[in-house]
């Protein structure tokens, strides 16, 4: 009656599991190829660190460091990740995160306090997402335009609000939260937001009816309104999600800057969808995997750190940023082809 | 002396795709100067051939001779050396370029490694138009603003900028009206009056007849007949040719009755039109009945389908279940009502071909095995394990990825998604194509049970026997149009060939 089953994972998996215990060495043994590939890559990067920096790298408050800077980047790319496995894309997502951050800080909202700051970076987050989410879904709008364009308000409302001036934090319980030695359950709370974030994405994409609607919808949508799914609708929910995404970093950021700013989030929507792709989530959709992309993020902010470490200049580090990129690309495209 | 070897001689063509054959031992020989016309349904084979023809597609076996030589055709670059021209039915222009640099594309003339964007290339592009019989089209004109038409011939000029002997033209009359067909045809003859050779493909019988040579009729992909006199085989040998059957297929039994099962209809369809598609159609359809609509491509049997089921909004009528109206133009509709959907397209319409079977099952009765959006996958898995193996697909591991399975399974699988949503109406648009003759049987025992346990369905198929077979009652189109309504006892192939092609039921 058995059959022989694999364990649970991401969507990427061929194979679906069925209920059942299953050892670690199992998962281990089944883990794939690219979630071992970017472990390796980070493994690697981690050596590089040590050897170069060794008393530096690996000082707890530097990987610290890294983590609390991995964090904002990667709870937009949590997002960003099931928009690309729906076979969309979000441009807008930096620019969301500043209009988020500005409007979040203005003196009239810090009036309310922490709950305020919160509120709004959320509520502006889900809003920008509701915009694109319609223009998409019932405007037959094609993604990558109706999020250009957000791109662009977005970041002109952000700076209209602020007129290019750093709106500074006052809220004492905000900048407690960035503070250097503040700690929730033994990490940094922006960490343990960016933990929670994941976890949540994983599950929703990989455990519940949602997940495998974005799937669907990305793999074939015409064969997913065939089989009865509201396509429309499930799109404007994963640009909802894209914003909420965005609001939540939005507010990351706030916490650990004191403060908001227009230029806030620039080029968020590339380090997004880099951290996206070289994870294994396909760009034209209907394979996503949340594990990966946050591997992405940790490779991406690691090197930032390295390099940084080392006095290394940010056009270095752009190039190395690319390279990877194309490499990734390319061995993934290599074991596509060889299974 | 030996008679001058024919241009081009295909043999023992092979070609398999994962999960099906799709060309299996075809032979085609063609002679310079003539229209020679490749006959079959979708999914005998055509497509398949002209790409291997045009070298874009490699054949597993076979060989290929050009003026009696045997050639390799590694790439569409290589096929055009040799002076083959493939003009796709999706035609390859860029509209926003004139009529002579498309002319050109590709092979632009040169003076000093620049592109001559002047007169000369106007010049040879009049000359192709000249031959074609199109002088009237203007060399520098965008292809976008041309008629569909218009567009085929600077097609046709492209292919003839190579030294072209050999043009494969894929249903090139599909978008053009009567009288712009007839200038098209004038052109062919002009080619073949140059010695040029032309494979013709269409699905119009009449179109053959007028401008065909030697007709080759593709079947499963095979050619079930090479080089038929286009002009004089008889109407109802071709079809029958085309939708024959070439292998005993070994149909169920029907229940004793063979009339309509008593009590009320589950699915009625009143009045139901799409402008331009097919005229208003009535029909009702009872539990443990299957209704079959028999026509050619272009009748509309699909068309009716996607419209019963939702996927095409209707201009006319409406599609009730139980007796209450369903949402015209919602799928979603249609299928919380019990509507289910096994569409003709199976790989692009249906299924998903990242996924498992299991993903493939479950994807319509998610909510069945989920508690507020959370699915419980131990009971996804049983469900859907339990539902391939009630239809036993083959393999028994719904785990398996679902492009690794046979088409027969594939198909299995779509029917598995509905057994297993409770569907209670089924729409069964061409069931067997891109399966594999022994597995026909097998599928048409599973319809014919899920039938005899309540299940209504809705079966289209451009093969004849398939329908006559399997059907209890069938409706004949022409097209867009039912024609005869009988059941299926009291007709057989011809009969019905002959309603299809002549509209009439002849007493």
């Amino acid at each position: 009656m058995t059959q022989p089953v694999s364990p649970p994972r991401d969507s990427t998996d061929k194979v679906p599991p069925v209920g059942q215990h299953l050892t670690w060495r199992d998962m281990m043994a089944r883990a794939d190829v690219r979630t071992l590939s970017l472990l390796g890559v980070l493994a690697v990067l981690v050596v590089i660190g040590g050897i170069t920096k060794p008393d530096e790298f690996l000082d707890t408050r530097n990987l610290q460091l890294v983590l609390t800077q991995a964090s904002v980047i990667g709870v937009v790319t949590v997002g960003m990740t099931f928009v690309i496995t729906s076979g969309g894309i979000d441009l807008s997502v930096g620019a969301i995160v500043a209009l988020a951050s500005v409007w979040a800080t203005t003196v009239a909202t810090q009036e309310y306090g922490f709950g305020g700051i919160l509120l709004t970076a959320v509520l502006v987050g889900l809003g920008c997402g509701l915009v694109n989410g319609l223009l998409i879904a019932y405007g037959a709008m094609v993604p990558f335009i109706a999020t250009l364009a957000m791109l662009a308000s977005a970041r002109g409302l952000a700076l209209q609000i602020t007129d290019g001036r750093t709106q500074i934090v006052t809220i004492d319980g905000v900048l407690e939260l960035g503070e250097r030695d503040s700690y929730v359950l033994g990490v940094p709370p922006l960490v343990l937001v960016f933990a929670v974030v994941t976890v949540i994405g994983w599950l929703l994409l990989n455990r519940t009816t949602f997940g495998r609607r974005t799937v669907a919808v990305g793999g074939n949508p015409e064969a997913a309104r065939l089989a009865g799914i509201d396509v429309r609708r499930q799109r404007l929910y994963l640009y909802l999600l894209s914003g909420l995404c965005c609001g939540i970093a939005a507010f990351l950021l706030i916490v650990l800057s004191g403060s908001g700013q227009n230029t806030n989030g620039n080029l968020y929507e590339l380090d997004a969808i880099a951290a996206a792709i070289i994870g294994g989530t396909l760009l034209s959709g209907g394979r996503g995997t949340i594990t990966g992309s946050v591997l992405g993020v940790l490779i991406f902010t690691t090197i930032t750190n390295i390099f940084a470490l080392n006095n290394l200049q940010s056009d270095v580090q752009q190039i190395a940023k690319g390279a990877i990129i194309v490499a990734a690309v390319l061995v993934q495209r290599r074991t596509a082809s060889t299974t | 002396m030996a008679p001058e070897p024919p241009l081009l001689t295909m043999s023992g063509i092979t070609k398999s795709f994962p999960g099906v054959r799709a060309l299996d031992g075809v032979d085609l020989d063609v002679q310079a100067g003539e229209v020679h016309c490749l006959l079959g349904q979708n999914g005998a084979g055509k497509s398949t051939l002209i790409k291997v023809l045009a070298g874009a597609h490699q054949p597993d076996t076979g060989t290929i001779r050009w003026r009696g030589e045997p050639v390799t055709l590694r790439s569409p670059i290589a096929a055009m050396r040799l002076g083959v021209a493939t003009i796709y039915q999706e035609l390859d222009l860029v509209e926003h370029l004139s009529v002579a640099e498309n002319v050109h594309l590709g092979h632009e003339p040169t003076a000093a490694g620049f592109v001559v964007r002047g007169r000369a290339a106007r010049a040879s592009t009049a000359a192709l138009l000249a031959r074609l019989g199109h002088p009237e089209i203007d060399p520098s004109r965008l292809v976008g603003a041309l008629s569909a038409a218009q567009q085929q011939i600077v097609s046709m000029a492209r292919a003839l900028s190579h030294d072209v002997r050999l043009i494969v033209m894929d249903e090139p009359s599909a978008a053009l009206d009567p009288d712009e067909v007839d200038n098209l045809f004038r052109s062919v003859q002009d080619l073949t009056a140059q010695g040029v050779a032309v494979v013709y493909i269409s699905h119009r019988l009449e179109e053959i007849r007028r401008i065909g040579d030697r007709v080759t009729v593709l079947k499963d992909g095979r050619a079930v007949a090479g080089g038929l006199p286009a002009k004089t085989t008889p109407t109802r040998e071709v079809v029958a040719l085309m939708t024959g059957r070439n292998v005993e297929y070994v149909f169920p039994e029907r229940p004793a009755a063979g009339s309509v099962p008593a009590g009320p209809p589950v699915l009625q369809v009143r009045g139901l039109a799409r402008d331009g598609e097919f005229a208003p159609l009535d029909l009702d359809l009872h539990p443990g009945e299957i209704v079959g609509l028999a026509g050619l491509v272009g009748s509309g049997r699909s068309e009716i389908l996607e419209t019963v089921y939702g996927a095409r909004k209707p201009s006319a009528g409406q599609v009730l279940v139980d007796g209450r109206p369903l949402r015209p133009g919602s799928v979603r509709a249609a299928v919380r009502a019990g509507l289910g959907l096994a569409p003709e397209e199976r790989k692009a319409q249906a299924l998903l071909m990242l996924e498992s079977v299991t993903r493939n099952v479950s994807v319509s009765s998610m909510s069945r095995f989920s508690h507020g959006g959370w699915i419980d996958r131990s009971a996804e898995f049983g469900a859907a394990r339990a539902a391939t193996r009630e239809l036993s697909l083959r393999p028994d591991n719904p785990s398996v990825p679902v492009r690794t399975l046979s088409g027969g399974n594939q198909q299995k699988a779509v029917l598995a998604r509905w057994l297993l949503r409770g569907c209670r109406v089924l729409l069964l648009d061409e069931p067997t194509r891109g399966v594999d003759v022994g597995a026909r049987a097998e599928l048409y025992a599973v319809v014919r049970r899920l039938a005899d346990e309540g299940l209504a369905v809705l079966l289209v198929s451009s093969e004849v026997p398939e329908v006559l077979g399997l059907a209890d009652r069938v409706l004949v189109l022409r097209e867009g149009h039912v024609v005869h309504t009988a059941p299926a006892r009291d007709l057989d192939e011809h009969r019905v060939l002959d309603l299809v092609m002549e509209g009439s039921p002849a007493t």
